[in-house]
């Protein structure tokens, strides 16, 4: 074969036609570089996977399994009821997607339905500041102003934070999550779909909720999802605002005090040094970890299940 | 609505003014709408600047012109469809069945429920065929039961002719259908809720022949219920099947140098065809221009 790419004959061949073997070579480089920029995300999931499950590991061997189930959340006692944790994070989950849902929905299709061009411009961009607040911020305003302004005059609760305060609060940072998300997917629903609606006499409330919410529920549903799990891994707020510093009893009742799964374990974690007491207080953070990592994980799935379910193609 | 009982062929031996304002006076009680001096503005852009003609029960009206004549903005007046756009204004008078529906007191919905409307691509909700055909006689409350409801879904998919094709598979997504068979399907629901009017907008613009050969049948077929106007690409289509032509073009003026549509020449299909008395007409139809 002859490394010319023009035929001695001066003819046209496939020898014409062959790749530059330089490009050739850097195409590869590229392909291969920019695969390597992926797999590093891969690596650092798996590796995070792998620190939470080897600790969580000895805490499920060494643990005694009678105190994973007890009064409530002393780890530095050896008392590691979980339940509490969890009880606690789906109590502040659900206020906070009682807030924040109707809110988050309501100003979705407001902007995508009912608002003026002008009025939507100005709104958005509104909402996504509200979604840059950081969220010691709020701990402050959930503390400061949600406990004693709504939790304790409307509802007779602690004005030194509360399940309801923190949730509340953890609600009003989710609201821009879900109406945000919600809009877009709303947004994307073809106009022709609208047009077919109004064309056969519907009014505009009538198209919004049979034709254009059902069109959008898969990304309905991805900003609800995406706001649940928000809420479950939220820590700030919770920690400032949950009425509870350090250990918890068991407790279902919104107006008492109590620590989540993310706050317990950011009130272990504060330095290393602190974490001493039983042996195994520090493997507990991680064992939280994981349950809080499965929740999710199952919570990601079961959605994924259920919009392939109800969702209209369009 | 009251309105005068239309005659058995009360049109016959009317001979219609030639000019674009014909309404001859006895025929006004066959006026299904009435126009005049419309104009339809997007923002500060005039779209449709003045027209002015009449269309008629049992009737099919074409509209024809080229690109950005205005014809569609003009049947989406019929409707107040385009009052689903912030910027859009309409001038003048649009009387359905005497009644001035851009009247302040007119709500758009009522309006629309008694003018149905087919779109350029057929838009069936993501739902199944029978939903689709409910839809309607659903939000405006027509069926009280589940029966009557099952009556207008099958009657409507009869007179679009696609009952026999779908009956089996009424409960699978309209999206599995055919182009063709999703807008018969369109036809039928817009029929479903028992309009005065169908608004067509290139209703077969988006089909192939044989599937636009059915819904032109379609169209003779249930024109002796329905009032049909329709807008065209089609110069062979309004020929074949509409009594009258509006040959719409879009004019530059010179003072704001944009494109506004203007009516042209309004009569029966074959004198636009054969004979038309502007120039410009001529031109279209014979392909010498647009």
């Amino acid at each position: 074969m002859s490394d010319t790419r023009v035929d001695p004959a001066g003819g046209f061949s496939v020898e014409s036609l062959k790749a530059n073997p330089r490009q050739a070579r850097k195409e590869r480089l590229i392909r291969d570089s920019l695969g390597a920029t992926a797999l590093v995300s891969v690596l650092i999931s798996g590796l995070i996977i792998w620190s939470l499950f080897s600790e969580a590991y000895t805490f499920i061997v060494e643990v005694d399994w009678g105190s994973v189930w007890d009064i409530g959340w002393f780890p530095r006692r050896g008392i590691y009821d979980v339940k509490t944790l969890i009880v606690a994070s789906l109590i502040i989950t659900g206020i906070a997607m009682i807030v924040a849902g109707p809110l988050g929905l309501g100003a979705a299709i407001y902007l995508s339905e009912y608002a003026r061009p002008g009025i939507r411009r100005t709104l958005k961009p509104i909402l996504e500041i509200l979604a840059g607040i950081p969220s010691v911020v709020l701990g402050f305003f959930a503390l400061k102003w949600i406990a004693p302004n709504l939790v304790e005059s409307i509802f007779g609760g602690p004005a030194a934070g509360s399940l309801l305060a923190a949730g509340i609060g953890v609600g009003v940072l989710v609201i821009p999550l879900v109406a945000s998300i919600s809009e877009d997917a709303m947004k994307a629903v073809p106009m022709a779909l609208r047009e077919a609606s109004s064309g056969l006499g519907a009014r505009k409330i009538t198209t919004t909720v049979r034709v254009v919410l059902p069109a959008a529920v898969s990304g309905l549903m991805a900003a609800f999802i995406v706001a649940i799990s928000r809420a479950l891994g939220e820590t700030m707020i919770v920690f400032m605002a949950g009425g509870a510093a350090q250990t918890a009893v068991y407790t279902h009742h919104p107006l008492d005090g109590s620590l989540t799964m993310t706050a317990g374990m950011t009130s272990l974690a504060r330095g290393t040094d602190n974490v001493v007491g039983e042996g195994l207080t520090f493997q507990s953070l991680f064992f939280v970890g994981l349950v809080l990592f499965v929740l999710t994980f199952a919570l990601n799935l079961f959605s994924d299940r259920f919009v392939h379910k109800v969702r209209e193609q369009y | 609505m009251e309105q005068a009982e239309p005659e058995a062929s009360p049109r016959l031996g009317l001979d219609l003014d030639r000019t674009v304002q014909a309404a001859a006076p006895d025929a006004v009680a066959d006026a299904v709408f009435e126009v005049e001096d419309l104009s339809v503005y997007y923002g500060d852009f005039r779209a449709v600047q003045d027209a002015s003609f009449t269309v008629y029960k049992h009737e099919i009206t074409a509209m024809i012109g080229p690109s950005g004549c205005g014809k569609t903005t003009v049947l989406r007046c019929f409707n107040r469809m385009n009052d689903l756009i912030p910027t859009a204004r309409v001038e003048g008078r649009l009387d359905f069945q005497s009644v001035p529906i851009y009247d302040s007191r007119v709500d758009p919905v009522e309006v629309r429920r008694r003018i149905g409307m087919v779109f350029q691509k057929p838009n069936p909700f993501p739902k199944s065929i029978y939903d689709n055909i409910a839809f309607g006689p659903r939000v405006t409350g027509m069926a009280k039961k589940k029966s009557e409801l099952d009556d207008i879904v099958e009657r409507s998919l009869g007179r679009s002719a696609l009952w026999d094709e779908v009956k089996d598979r009424m409960k699978d997504s309209a999206l599995g259908l055919s182009g063709g068979q999703q807008q018969r399907l369109c036809i039928a629901r817009a029929i479903a809720v028992d309009p005065d009017v169908l608004l067509m907008d290139e209703p077969c613009s988006a089909l192939d022949p044989i599937a636009t050969a059915r819904i032109e049948d379609l169209m003779q077929e249930i024109k002796d219920d329905y009032t049909i106007v329709i807008v065209t690409h089609n110069m062979q289509q309004a020929a074949r099947i509409s009594n009258r032509t509006a040959f719409f073009t879009a004019q530059l003026d010179s003072t704001t140098d944009q494109r506004c549509g203007l009516l042209v020449e309004y009569d029966r299909t074959e004198t636009i065809f054969s004979n038309p008395s502007d120039e410009r007409t001529e031109n279209y139809v014979t392909g010498r221009f647009g």
